[in-house]
């Protein structure tokens, strides 16, 4: 015993240095680890600060746009030359006059002489060649102001709102800048007698397509957008659920069923792409619907987004404990009546996160769009989904492509409008999940 | 059951939109094509629905010319496009092609022409060039003391004396663009046989087309790159490589004047006048396709090409000109309109 208790004791005075040996090398290992997570996100996050700050810099000046006030004389005999003063009469005939109109208001505000025509002209290309249309659609809206002197707040060229903004150097040479030293005298006189105005530009949200950056906004395809969205959401969430609940709930596990699931697997990893040339075979080539409109779109994307949602809900459906349904069971309820009254109100967050990251990944998708002719030039808004239309991200990547200078921060604009309503999309994921979200 | 009655409602939503007005006539002008001409049919077709505010704005697609003519040689009828832009004359296949799907009837517009530039960081030395030197730079293989050789020019000075000494770094459209057509056929092929290296390769036992076929074949070795994007991003290569040159669109190089320094071409500064009297060597036309089938039957056609070809759209001093379209000369314009009157086809 004593031999036994001798020979214990033993070891037991040397058992603390055995125990610490290596003991000081996990830690490191650990901190090593910690700091490579630390460093990984905070890479991370530089990335995204510097995107999306370059972003922000870069469109932010895109909301605000340069305005002039113009007291106009509508002058009857320019305006209704043949004398009807109506909606009708207003809207048709040539558009030009409406410019006159504003020419020669404008020509008088900066003291230009009245036959100066050629001046006049060159003054009058500070202003946008949208203002024409601004005064005819204000004028067939109220004819009964034919005639008065009104006070009318226009665009001005984007060339003028980049030099407010200070996007064009008035250091370089006359002949290498679009803005001529000439106007820029007139600025000054402009900005001297308080008629010239930095507004909040909401054209930006309003106007559609258009090849003058002042009179060019994502209204159209914020629409186009929204109409894609509905869609999907109409068809992709019913379909998408149902299959799911087929192919968890109902559907014997065979090799049929496995080579579904790793058809839809695979289909979510497809370029997306293909669901374009697919959409152009079929629903266009085939079924005869219309070129560049948001129902095929729509449909197109339902397609895309369908795999994300069918995984997102089955994996929401599998979450529920078997208890649930064990125990609805037991006390007598069918199967269906498991699954409606029961599973599928407890798998709802998860059913609801999935298809909503789902809709935001289609709203930001281009490359099925091109195929179905929703790349395009679209001025006039949607009336139906019929309609032709663009979305948001084929407008990014049109106005990327222009040559004028103004487009560069109406890109940038455009990619935070469609960031705030990526965010918007998944905050109120997050939300619904929270809210909904039950713990066993 | 809430979720049941919510299902299909969405569901009968769904279907009424599938099956609304599918088969309604089309009162909106259909145009599909070149990137090129995007901009001018944007001007065009955003001034013809303010000017005629009984017909609605037409909507312009993007994508190139081939893609654009292939879409216009579907067939006839409201589900087809109208109008094909496109940066180069159809080709006979395409005809072809239109004729067998029953698009027999073809109009062809020019519309003006369109200058291909030579351009290099604002700051910089100018340049002139020529398009001999170009060959000699960017040439797959060129002539050397009389011997074709693989390109060994690694510098603009190496090419010719009077250039600085710069490493060669050249960003040029890439295979799909219409431009890169114009780019072989203006400046290599014309520079190979300037240097002659065209005359080398015949005597040494090609036939000609082959021999043009060489000719227009670019280095590989990474001192010329190709962009497959528009000139924005030839322009922000040139921004982060300032001994680069570029090649632009007149119109882009108009609107980024500040940023850019365009090099003559054979002594010639490209611009709207030295490109509309033929004196600047790199330029082609641009046309649109018009289907005559669709000229009375969609709403509007008609008037939006008469608009289009009008003085007011495509004159000198129009809108499509102040953005950079080179006019057609006054003759020329005046038969494009004749033409049209008379339904003239290919």
């Amino acid at each position: 015993m004593t031999d036994a208790a001798m020979e214990t004791a033993k070891p037991v005075a040397t058992r603390p240095a055995r125990t610490d040996f290596g003991l000081k090398k996990r830690y490191r290992v650990e901190r090593r680890f910690r700091i490579y997570g630390v460093v990984a996100i905070a890479l991370g996050l530089f990335f995204l600060v510097a995107l999306i700050s370059s972003i922000v810099l870069q469109g932010i000046s895109a909301f605000r746009q340069a305005n002039v006030e113009i007291d106009v004389l509508l002058d009857k005999a320019i305006i209704a030359p043949n004398g009807a003063v109506n909606t009708d009469a207003l809207m048709t005939g040539n558009v030009f006059r409406y410019d006159d109109v504003i020419r020669n208001a404008f020509a008088a505000q900066l003291g230009i002489a009245k036959d100066d025509k050629g001046t006049a002209r060159t003054a009058y290309n500070l202003v946008s060649k949208g203002a024409r249309i601004q005064l005819r659609a204000m004028l067939a809206a109220n004819p009964d102001l034919v005639g008065t002197r009104q006070k009318v707040s226009f665009l001005l060229d984007s060339n003028v709102d980049a030099f407010l903004k200070g996007h064009i150097d008035a250091d370089i040479p006359e002949s290498r800048r679009p803005i001529k030293d000439r106007d820029i005298a007139w600025i000054k006189q402009l900005e001297d007698s308080g008629a010239l105005s930095m507004k909040f530009n909401t054209g930006l949200f309003t106007f559609g397509a258009s090849s003058r950056p002042e009179t060019a906004g994502v209204g159209v395809a914020v629409i186009g957008s929204l109409y894609m969205m509905a869609i999907v959401l109409a068809l992709a969430l019913p379909i998408g659920v149902a299959a799911s609940i087929y192919l968890e709930e109902f559907a014997p596990q065979n090799r049929l069923t496995d080579l579904i699931e790793v058809n839809i697997n695979n289909l979510a990893a497809v370029p997306s792409i293909v669901f374009g040339i697919l959409g152009l075979a079929v629903f266009i080539n085939f079924a005869g619907l219309p070129r560049s409109a948001s129902l095929v779109g729509g449909l197109v994307l339902t397609l895309m987004t369908l795999p994300t949602i069918i995984i997102a809900t089955r994996a929401a459906l599998k979450g529920v404990p078997p208890s649930i349904r064990e125990a609805a069971l037991g006390v007598g309820a069918s199967k269906m009546q498991a699954i409606f009254h029961h599973v599928l109100p407890l798998a709802t967050p998860g059913i609801l996160t999935g298809t909503i990251i789902g809709l935001a990944q289609a709203l930001g998708e281009t490359a099925p769009l091109l195929m179905i002719g929703m790349v395009a030039f679209v001025a006039d808004y949607p009336v139906t989904p019929n309609d032709p239309a663009t979305a948001l991200p084929v407008q990014i990547y049109m106005w990327a492509g222009q040559a004028e200078r103004a487009f560069v921060e109406r890109t940038s604009a455009a990619i935070i409008i469609l960031l705030a309503f990526l965010a918007i999309m998944n905050i109120t994921a997050v939300f619904l999940r929270k809210r909904f979200e039950r713990r066993w | 059951m809430k979720t049941k009655i919510f299902a299909s409602a969405m569901a009968l939503a769904a279907a009424g939109v599938l099956f609304s007005g599918a088969a309604e006539a089309r009162d909106q002008i259909k145009i599909a094509g070149s990137s090129t001409v995007l901009p001018y049919a944007n001007i065009v077709a955003e001034a013809f629905g303010e000017a005629f505010s009984n017909f609605k704005t037409p909507i312009v697609e993007s994508g190139g010319s081939s893609a654009g003519l292939k879409e216009f040689c579907k067939g006839t009828g409201e589900d087809t496009i109208d109008i094909a832009n496109a940066s180069r004359a159809i080709k006979d296949k395409e005809v072809e092609a239109c004729k067998a799907a029953g698009v027999t009837e073809i109009e062809e517009i020019k519309i003006g022409y369109d200058g291909i530039v030579f351009a290099s960081d604002v700051n910089g030395p100018s340049f002139a060039f020529t398009p001999a030197q170009w060959f000699a730079a960017l040439g797959a293989q060129v002539l050397v003391d009389g011997k074709l050789v693989d390109n060994p020019n690694t510098k603009w000075s190496q090419v010719d004396a009077a250039l600085p000494e710069w490493d060669i770094a050249a960003y040029i459209p890439g295979e799909k663009h219409g431009t890169r057509e114009v780019f072989e056929e203006k400046v290599l092929i014309a520079g190979c046989e300037a240097t002659g290296a065209l005359k080398a390769m015949v005597d040494g036992g090609m036939d000609k087309k082959d021999a043009h076929k060489a000719c227009a074949k670019v280095r590989k070795d990474g001192k010329a790159v190709d962009i497959d994007g528009d000139y924005t991003e030839t322009l922000s290569r040139i921004d982060s490589n300032r001994t680069g040159i570029g090649v632009f669109g007149l119109a882009f190089y108009e609107n980024n004047r500040d940023k850019l320094k365009v090099a003559t071409m054979d002594g010639v500064t490209p611009s709207v006048e030295t490109i509309a009297k033929g004196e600047y060597p790199v330029s082609r036309p641009l046309f649109f396709y018009v289907k005559k089938a669709h000229l009375d039957v969609i709403p509007g056609l008609r008037e939006y090409v008469e608009f289009f070809i009008s003085d007011d759209m495509t004159g000198p001093g129009s809108p499509t000109a102040n953005y950079g379209l080179v006019p057609a000369p006054d003759a020329e314009r005046e038969a494009t309109r004749a033409d049209f009157a008379a339904g003239k086809t290919l």
